[in-house]
């Protein structure tokens, strides 16, 4: 079970998600054991589970609010953060850190503002910290949406970000 | 549209001889040639295949045949796993029972033009066995499959899953319909009693018992309910019979809710498995409009329907009471058993929860009887147990057994031995939750009885094979960071133990263990075991145990001579350039640490302060001039 984290982002949810989620809890408000699909199709509507989503579940359900946390943060599937457009990971095995892959991740934290685990506001990047993904040779390594991206030196980090614009 | 048994037995008696020949019948040409398909083409659409472009494959067949208006002669089917799934993407055509493997979507046109137009097998894509054997006339007839006896298999490969007319061809629903129609719920229990079934998901429960006690408790509201949350790693039993095979699970459970008395039925599937999802949910959609799930099933009065529950990624939910805590829509969370599930189950209501496997043993059990069931296995585990072979073999796969196959048979006959020459050292069976059984047991026949007594459990189905390359210290180390990550967090022993024990381990494979550890570790597994709330807990610590009872000394030699055997524990492994090295400085390029020096045409050195084996300078040197010791 990882630490619990809120996530950094602005909730952005439109008056149509809310309505399609509203109707949907409606529909199964009565249903034996409704959470689990409840969330799961929330998490369907809006891609993640905000605190501001896990609200309207409370109240359609008539759930507490502690339960309904309770239950997102057991599951690894529940999302609390939303994933960026594009997802990277810098490897921070041995390797790659000894080659500066440190100095990588700090440079795109500044950049993006974010910390490891975080998304943009935009919904843009999400940026993650894995473990070795091995291929040293080609230390340090990041990878964007499993794209990879081998011997990186941190003033690089621009002009690959830049290649994600759309 | 609902159909009547007559009309169900009709589809059948259609149906017959065309399915037939997928199972190997030979047919004389002359009585195909009076079916509707001359020839029928079998591509597996499972998750294996599928992931090397399998349904590329389909859709390009069924274009070719479609744009050569060869619809009424030639019949391409998806079906669901074959099992042998190291050979694919597999097509297989018959009536020749032609076994193409490892296809391309570029090979689908010659095939198509050499062997369904014109009638000539194209050898040169056959599976290397048929090619060189021409006594193998069938998929059948390979040693993977020779010793094998598929029960819950027995459709996975065969029909298209996506098609209930096909599951009713080759029998099914028919133990449904004597059910409804011949036998009281009394009689469908002893039946089952009969057989000897035991729990197919790894505890190896009698069945019977368990549908007895279900029946016998008190209450209006029944549930039955199926557990597909396969976790452990490597096992994929589950998912193959409901991705090839969902009717004969839906079959099943509507017999145990007429055996029990009970209307309702949940499929807990975890959410990571999206075919078999699919599958299920199309066979329910079809099973509900052939009127074999709903209300008044077949006319008889007996109402039964089937709703799906999605986990979402918690290993512990496949434990029975964590998992109708997770239906009920909580963190799911394992609850003190007594009271058992069968007396307060599911939403407080008596519930009978059987695994997917178990349940696609029952129309066969039903249908054959429990006697020709009983004849098979040993004498206290009946029938065959469905095994997902990976690891250190030559092929891999999913493999039926009857029990009391030896392990040796699986490894050498069916996986065809340990690749590159090396030797069996070990094969694991339970996951996290098991133990290993070392080469000197490889005798030993897999039964529930046989495998607890030498320290590991049949669970699931997993079953990995390791040789000489793999370090079993490393081996236990890796399930319990397993265990560690899945542990609910609920009970104290599992929670805090198997933190501590998986230290423990790491502190070994870094060379800081001392022997007192091992004592310290066996005495903390001991408490593990006894006192934890649930079975994940109790049998976390069985790959420490057994790898500790066989493989002492692969743990002293961590300890002691701070060395590992297997070369696999990173931190007390050392690179060395031997005196092969020509001096072509390609290993000092590739070191991401600078650690290696030399001068050009010389022997180069590794500097073991600055190393961090990361291994890069072995793979890039073309002269096998590094060592690992």
């Amino acid at each position: 079970m990882g630490k619990i984290k809120l996530t950094s982002v602005d909730f952005a949810g439109t008056k149509e998600q809310e309505a399609e989620l509203r109707k949907m809890l409606k529909e199964l408000k009565g249903t034996e054991g409704a959470l689990m699909p409840a969330l799961q199709k929330a998490q369907g509507i809006y891609g993640y589970l905000p605190i501001e989503v896990q609200k309207i579940v409370s109240e359609e359900l008539g759930v507490p609010l502690e339960k309904i946390f309770g239950v997102v943060t057991f599951y690894t599937q529940f999302l609390l953060n939303p994933n960026g457009k594009y997802d990277i990971s810098v490897c921070l095995g041995t390797a790659c850190y000894v080659k500066g892959a440190g100095d990588v991740i700090e440079k795109i934290q500044n950049r993006l503002d974010i910390a490891p685990g975080d998304c943009t506001s935009d919904l843009k990047f999400s940026l993650n910290a894995t473990r070795c993904i091995g291929c040293c040779g080609l230390a340090p390594v990041m990878t964007i949406n499993g794209e990879v991206f081998g011997k990186v030196k941190a003033d690089e980090v621009d002009a690959i970000l830049d290649k994600f614009k759309d | 549209m609902k159909k009547t048994i007559s009309d169900i037995n009709k589809i059948k008696e259609d149906l017959k001889l065309s399915m037939s020949i997928r199972k190997g019948a030979r047919v004389v040409n002359e009585t195909i040639g009076s079916e509707k398909f001359m020839r029928t083409v079998l591509i597996c659409g499972s998750t294996g295949c599928a992931s090397s472009h399998s349904v590329k494959i389909y859709e390009k067949f069924k274009q070719l045949v479609h744009d050569n208006k060869m619809d009424d002669q030639i019949n391409i089917v998806k079906t669901g796993c074959f099992g042998r799934c190291a050979s694919g993407p597999i097509v297989m055509v018959y009536p020749e029972g032609s076994f193409y493997s490892q296809i391309k979507p570029e090979y689908v046109e010659e095939i198509f033009n050499e062997h369904l137009v014109k009638g000539n097998r194209v050898d040169k894509y056959l599976h290397h066995e048929q090619r060189d054997n021409p006594e193998i006339k069938n998929l059948y007839d390979v040693s993977f499959y020779k010793k094998q006896k598929k029960i819950a298999l027995r459709n996975c490969g065969v029909i298209d899953p996506e098609n209930i007319d096909e599951y009713i061809a080759l029998d099914g629903y028919q133990a449904l319909i004597k059910c409804l129609t011949r036998l009281k719920p009394q009689e469908v229990i002893d039946i089952v009693k009969e057989s000897g079934l035991r729990g197919r998901g790894g505890g190896g429960f009698p069945t019977g018992n368990k549908w007895q006690f279900a029946k016998n408790a008190e209450g209006k509201i029944k549930y039955v309910c199926c557990n597909a949350d396969e976790g452990d790693p490597g096992a994929f039993m589950d998912r193959s019979i409901l991705e090839g095979d969902p009717n004969s699970v839906i079959e099943a459970m509507t017999i145990a809710g007429y055996a029990v008395g009970s209307n309702q039925g949940y499929v807990y599937i975890r959410a990571e498995y999206p075919v078999a999802i699919e599958r299920l949910q199309t066979a329910i959609s079809q099973a509900r409009d052939y009127g074999l799930l709903g209300s008044n099933i077949l006319g008889s009065g007996f109402d039964f329907d089937i709703d799906l529950r999605y986990g979402a990624g918690a290993f512990v939910c496949g434990e029975e009471t964590a998992l109708m805590t997770s239906i009920e829509g909580n963190r799911g969370e394992p609850r003190p058993r007594p009271p058992f599930p069968a007396i307060k189950g599911l939403f407080g209501k008596p519930t009978l929860l059987n695994n997917v496997e178990t349940y696609a043993n029952i129309p066969e059990i039903i249908n054959r009887g429990s006697e020709w069931f009983s004849k098979m296995g040993t004498e206290k585990s009946k029938g065959t147990k469905v095994f997902a072979l990976c690891g250190k073999t030559n092929d891999t796969g999913l493999v039926e057994i009857p029990m009391g196959t030896t392990l040796r048979e699986i490894v050498e006959e069916i996986g065809g031995g340990i690749p590159n020459g090396r030797k069996f050292k070990a094969a694991q069976t339970g996951g996290p939750s098991g133990g290993c059984i070392p080469a000197q047991l490889i005798d030993t026949p897999i039964d529930y009885d046989n495998l607890i007594q030498i320290g590991s459990m049949m669970g699931s189905g997993g079953l990995i094979v390791m040789d000489e390359d793999n370090c079993m210290v490393d081996i236990a180390k890796f399930f319990l960071e397993f265990t560690v990550e899945e542990s609910c967090g609920k009970c104290t022993p599992c929670r805090v133990g198997t933190k501590r024990l998986l230290e423990m381990l790491t502190k070994i494979t870094e060379g800081r263990g001392t022997l007192e550890d091992l004592d310290k570790m066996e005495e903390l597994c001991y408490y593990i075991k006894n006192n934890s709330l649930c079975g994940l807990g109790q049998t976390a610590p069985n790959p420490v145990i057994s790898t500790l009872r066989y493989f002492r000394s692969e743990y002293e030699a961590h300890v002691v001579d701070k060395k590992c055997p297997a070369g696999v524990c990173k931190k007390l492994v050392t690179y060395r350039i031997t005196d092969r090295c020509i001096g072509c400085s390609l290993c000092s390029r590739n070191c991401p640490v600078n650690a290696i020096t030399g001068k050009i045409k010389e022997k180069f050195t590794i500097d073991t302060s600055k190393c961090i084996k990361c291994g890069a300078c072995m793979s890039a040197c073309k002269f096998k001039a590094i060592v690992k010791e």
